[in-house]
């Protein structure tokens, strides 16, 4: 049977209200989004399960807290000036990415790829600090197995850094595929899915810093 | 080289593991042979395994869910008879064999049975009735079964390698941390949940974003099919609920694998936090599996009542509030461990606003089927069958909700009584309904009627002998997960309930013959017009089985019952809407990221249970040379061309007209 | 997606051949503001946790509200979350998200600060056992 084709406009009883049906694409009645739309906004669903994630972890982390069982506690351990370096290397990082969106737009490889490999490299920066920090943790007898609040501080933490080594990764593949494939829709599609992690990941570290560095030194 | 495994993982001493993994062996070896000597691998390779197309991948859900349901029953049939032996006994289950039997029991039921099987069924479903040619992402579609399949292969490999969890389905600390369960099992189960978790997960998003996004134009958020509604609302929760199953169990692995101190005795750890998170996914999961549920109940009361759903908006908010008000509730599951009363009441009383969701619902399938032509076929017979089961099983709960008597009824038998009264009852009855209500269209025949019957009415007596004993014997004070008891007054009972056992085994065996003779008598039972049951949403509106693109041309919704109105018109006219211009349509192209990315999951799950680090490295750059091979594909979809899609609904048209015709010569 | 669809409207072939709706959002000033505030805001949360100007207690409202504001600047002028039509859903789901997390986060503190409350201190509970 075909239903495509139907003359007599049909009531509906269901309607709310009597404002006319939103026919915009993928809203209401308007038939399927386009795909970019459809892209974004699964990945946007995944980030808002990412952010589930670490609320668990932030709600271990704060049950854990004061749990230091003799060992050190927050404002023992806890360097403003380092934290305060690795978020300034973060925002240059998610800038740099902003600017490579804007060079994507611009379908202009050079600029992409060069503003790419600066986030890049920012983000690796990130990342050493961390890794540094870390290792300065451990070689002290610091390390996660010392105290439930150590625990909870490195896997918060360490979780942020993970996704970070993950999103360099996809970075340096994403660099690739503009590389060899060049501007492709599909291509476009994968990088506003990446440029949205990058900056997701910002805003958890925003959070991180705040409420487990910051708040931490005061403690 | 190989980590902590060795020939001592391999049970020998245990015959009853042994033997049972050596008969699924043969069995599997014995299908896989046939099809290879029939030359169909090819076939199996292409149309299934690689497919992408939301009905295949939903098959296989359905599929992988009834062999897991069929394992967890026959571990169910393990422990009723266990108990019903091992009064002043031993039993023939030692007591580390039964506790991994419970363990896998509670484990597969939800995860590898229950969730494939809801899964499955919005797979197929969900797309028809939206009116879309598939789901938002295909590819990751495949790869979310596959995942759940590696979950399910890694459970069942614990039979024969190693051991399975012995701490129950929700593996407690701090028993199941490193001191008190040194052995694989909670690893088995860690990551088998943990990889399936990441499957289901992404079905979650996936399904979000293909109810929001992909619908046919006209389709408003209030023409949606009752059904499409709850599984959004259930994929809502999947997006909420799984990263913090996701998370928890992360948790416990770092504490097991890296010494970490989340849920130690030492250090600080606070085990109870885990009790804490595990239920605020473990609650919202039962609404996961029962929402879709309740759709599948309104769609098959509206059908067989011959009447649109009534009170179709307040279905819509009474769903949308379950979905909600879930995320409240999880203390329930814990009110005795030691929360303060203020605390208890907050969520004792949470516990039971949620009813209201579930009593408005009921009314509204009363008054669908009040005044009604009902038909009672046996998607319907499941239905009622679920009405009067489930509102006993809630109002236990309703009971079970006040902290008080929760206090006495706290892990006993009761509360044994009480889910599965309400996930049998609710879930699996659904799941019944909807496979005979989906079967035709998904293979074009329907099952056979009478052994369908049959197979409901053992089904709801066994189902009754064998858990109304159960709420007894724990008010006289039974607890849960007893390997043996000395109690004269809960014998009988737990006879009783044993002997409930052997009728709901009739039920399964009536269902195999249901699916034996439906198989055989095909050509008889063929549904020729793609309507069987005079359906009111869009799948009826495709051929049985459907075309891979689903419809020839967008539907173009004009109202709430999409279908229904177009069927009604064409009757009054006797005559089919004008033929469209058919147009050549884009498919998605099948791809093996799934099945290949399944397999590295398999290895790394199985490397990092048996601490192969070597071989989980090996895992890692295989998964991610995978995903680098399919982003550097370069033609991503296939086109099906406008004469081939004109002359398969060509075919579809002539046999409506055909039936029309007939309708009106009668 | 299907060749019916893209009857539908010109927009698939302009959103999939470059110049969609939200790389047209992407400007260099957007991104400069956004970084402006950020910094000003980093800025301020560092100087918060220093100072002492501040009652004490008051310090982790204070920082938990800076960096509420920060992943607001971070949401609307990075992620170009907006509240325009075709952003109804991506709002609604960060609301639904941000309700879960809510729930989880200050339920589980909620649960958690109970039953310690509830509970014998473990040092009491070793010195019984003595």
């Amino acid at each position: 049977m075909s239903i495509a084709d139907t003359a007599v406009p049909f009531a509906d009883p269901y309607r709310l209200g009597t404002r006319a049906p939103n026919l915009a694409r993928g809203h209401g009645g308007g038939g399927p989004a386009t795909k970019r739309v459809i892209v974004g906004y699964g990945f946007w669903l995944f980030l808002l399960s990412d952010i589930v994630v670490f609320s668990c972890l932030f709600a271990a982390y704060a049950v854990l807290a004061d749990a230091t069982a003799g060992g050190p506690r927050a404002r023992d351990i806890f360097e403003p000036n380092r934290v305060a370096l690795e978020t300034a290397c973060l925002l240059a990082s998610s800038f740099f990415c902003g600017l490579a969106t804007i060079a994507v737009a611009r379908r202009d490889q050079i600029l992409t790829q060069a503003a790419l490999a600066i986030t890049g490299l920012f983000g690796l920066a990130f990342l050493l600090l961390e890794a540094s920090e870390f290792a300065a943790l451990h070689a002290h007898g610091d390390g996660p197995t010392r105290s439930a609040f150590l625990t909870g501080f490195f896997t918060l933490v360490g979780c942020h850094g993970l996704h970070v080594t993950a999103g360099l990764l996809w970075l340096g593949t994403m660099m690739a595929q503009f590389f060899a494939k060049g501007f492709r829709p599909d291509i476009g599609r994968r990088f506003l899915c990446f440029s949205m992690f990058w900056h997701f990941l910002d805003i958890i570290w925003v959070a991180i810093f705040s409420l487990v560095y910051l708040v931490g030194t005061r403690l | 080289m190989l980590g902590k495994l060795s020939w001592d993982a391999i049970p020998f001493d245990q015959p009853i593991p042994l033997i049972a993994a050596a008969v699924v062996m043969a069995i599997l070896l014995g299908i896989l042979g046939w099809i290879i000597a029939k030359g169909w691998a090819p076939y199996l390779w292409k149309e299934w395994i690689t497919s992408v197309d939301h009905k295949h991948i939903g098959i296989m859900y359905v599929l992988l869910g009834l062999v897991m349901l069929l394992r967890g029953f026959i571990d169910a049939i393990m422990m009723r008879s266990q108990q019903a032996l091992a009064f002043h006994a031993q039993g023939y289950l030692p007591p580390e064999h039964y506790d991994q039997i419970f363990s896998a029991h509670g484990t597969i039921m939800i995860l590898f049975g229950a969730m494939p099987l809801v899964i499955g069924i919005m797979n197929f479903v969900v797309p028809l009735q939206l009116g879309s040619r598939d789901v938002a992402f295909p590819t990751l579609n495949s790869v979310s079964f596959w995942l759940t399949a590696t979950g399910a292969l890694l459970v069942n490999v614990s039979l024969v390698v190693g051991e399975f969890s012995r701490v129950g389905w929700l593996p407690y600390p701090p028993l199941s941390e490193l001191r008190y369960s040194p052995g694989v099992g909670v690893d088995y189960y860690l990551w088998s949940v943990q990889i399936s978790g990441i499957g289901t997960l992404l079905t979650g998003i996936n399904f979000v974003t293909t109810i929001l996004k992909i619908r046919a134009p006209g389709m408003t958020y209030l023409r949606m099919p009752m059904f499409c509604w709850t599984a959004l609302a259930s994929c809502l929760l999947i997006i909420a609920a799984f990263p913090v199953l996701t998370a928890s169990l992360a948790m416990l692995t770092l504490d097991r694998y890296l010494g970490f101190h989340f849920f130690t005795n030492e250090a600080g750890g606070n085990a109870m936090m885990f009790v804490n998170l595990i239920w605020a996914w473990g609650h919202p999961e039962v609404y996961i599996l029962v929402l879709p549920a309740f759709g599948i109940y309104s769609e098959v009361i509206s059908t067989f009542s011959g009447k649109p759903l009534f009170g179709y908006r307040s279905m819509v908010a009474a769903t949308l509030f379950i979905c909600i008000v879930s995320f409240c509730v999880w203390l329930h599951h814990f009110f005795t461990m030691g929360a303060g009363g203020d605390v208890n009441a907050v969520f004792g009383i949470a516990t039971s606003i949620i009813a209201v969701g579930t009593g408005v619902k009921m009314y509204n399938w009363l008054f669908t089927m009040y005044g009604g032509r009902i038909r009672f076929a046996a998607p319907m017979l499941w239905s009622i069958g679920f009405m009067t089961t489930f509102i006993t099983g809630g109002m236990t709960g309703v009971l079970l909700a006040v902290p008080p008597a929760d206090f006495l009824l706290h892990n006993s038998l009761f509360l044994v009584a009480h889910f599965h009264h309400v996930i049998v009852g609710g879930v699996i009855f659904a799941v019944m309904a909807a496979l005979v209500y989906w079967w035709p269209k998904a293979f074009g025949f329907r099952l056979h009627e009478g052994w369908g019957k049959a197979a409901f009415w053992f089904a709801l007596a066994g189902f009754y002998v064998t858990f109304v004993p159960l709420y007894v014997v724990g008010i006289l004070g039974m607890t849960r997960r007893l390997q043996h008891y000395d109690v004269s007054q809960w014998r009988p009972w737990i006879l009783v309930s044993g002997f409930g056992v052997l009728i709901l085994i009739g039920g399964a065996i009536c269902q195999a013959i249901q699916l034996v003779v439906s198989i055989s008598r095909r050509a008889e039972l063929r549904d020729f017009t793609g309507d069987p049951w005079d359906g009111r949403t869009l799948e009826w509106a495709t051929p049985s089985p459907p075309p891979a693109f689903n419809f020839p041309v967008l539907p173009q919704v004009q109202g709430a019952e999409a279908y229904w109105d177009v069927k009604r018109r064409a009757r009054e006219a006797h005559l089919l809407g004008k033929e469209p211009e058919y147009e050549a349509i884009e498919m998605p192209r099948n791809s093996p990221t799934g099945f290949v990315c399944a397999f590295f999951a398999t290895l790394i799950g199985f490397a990092l249970i048996w601490h192969i680090w070597w071989l989980m490295i090996v895992g890692l750059i295989g998964a991610y040379v995978t995903f680098v091979v399919f982003a550097w594909r370069d033609v991503p979809e296939y086109i099906i061309p406008a004469d081939e899609v004109a002359r398969i609904e060509r075919a579809n048209r002539a046999v409506r007209q055909e039936a029309l015709a007939s309708a009106a010569a009668t | 997606m299907t060749t019916d669809v893209e009857r539908h409207g010109p927009e698939l072939e302009e959103d999939d051949k470059g110049g969609a709706s939200d790389e047209r959002n992407a400007r260099l000033a957007t991104y400069v503001v956004g970084l402006g505030l950020a910094v000003l805001l980093t800025a301020a949360s560092f100087w918060v946790a220093r100072t002492h100007l501040i009652y004490d207690p008051g310090i982790p409202v204070a920082l938990a509200t800076l960096a509420v504001a920060q992943m607001g600047i971070h949401l609307v002028f990075f992620l170009h979350l907006t509240t325009a039509p075709d952003n109804t859903n991506n709002i609604l789901a960060l609301a639904f998200g941000l309700l879960i997390v809510g729930l989880v986060v200050f339920g589980s503190v909620w649960i958690m600060a109970h039953l310690n409350h509830n509970l014998m201190p473990m040092q009491q509970l070793i010195q019984m056992q003595r």
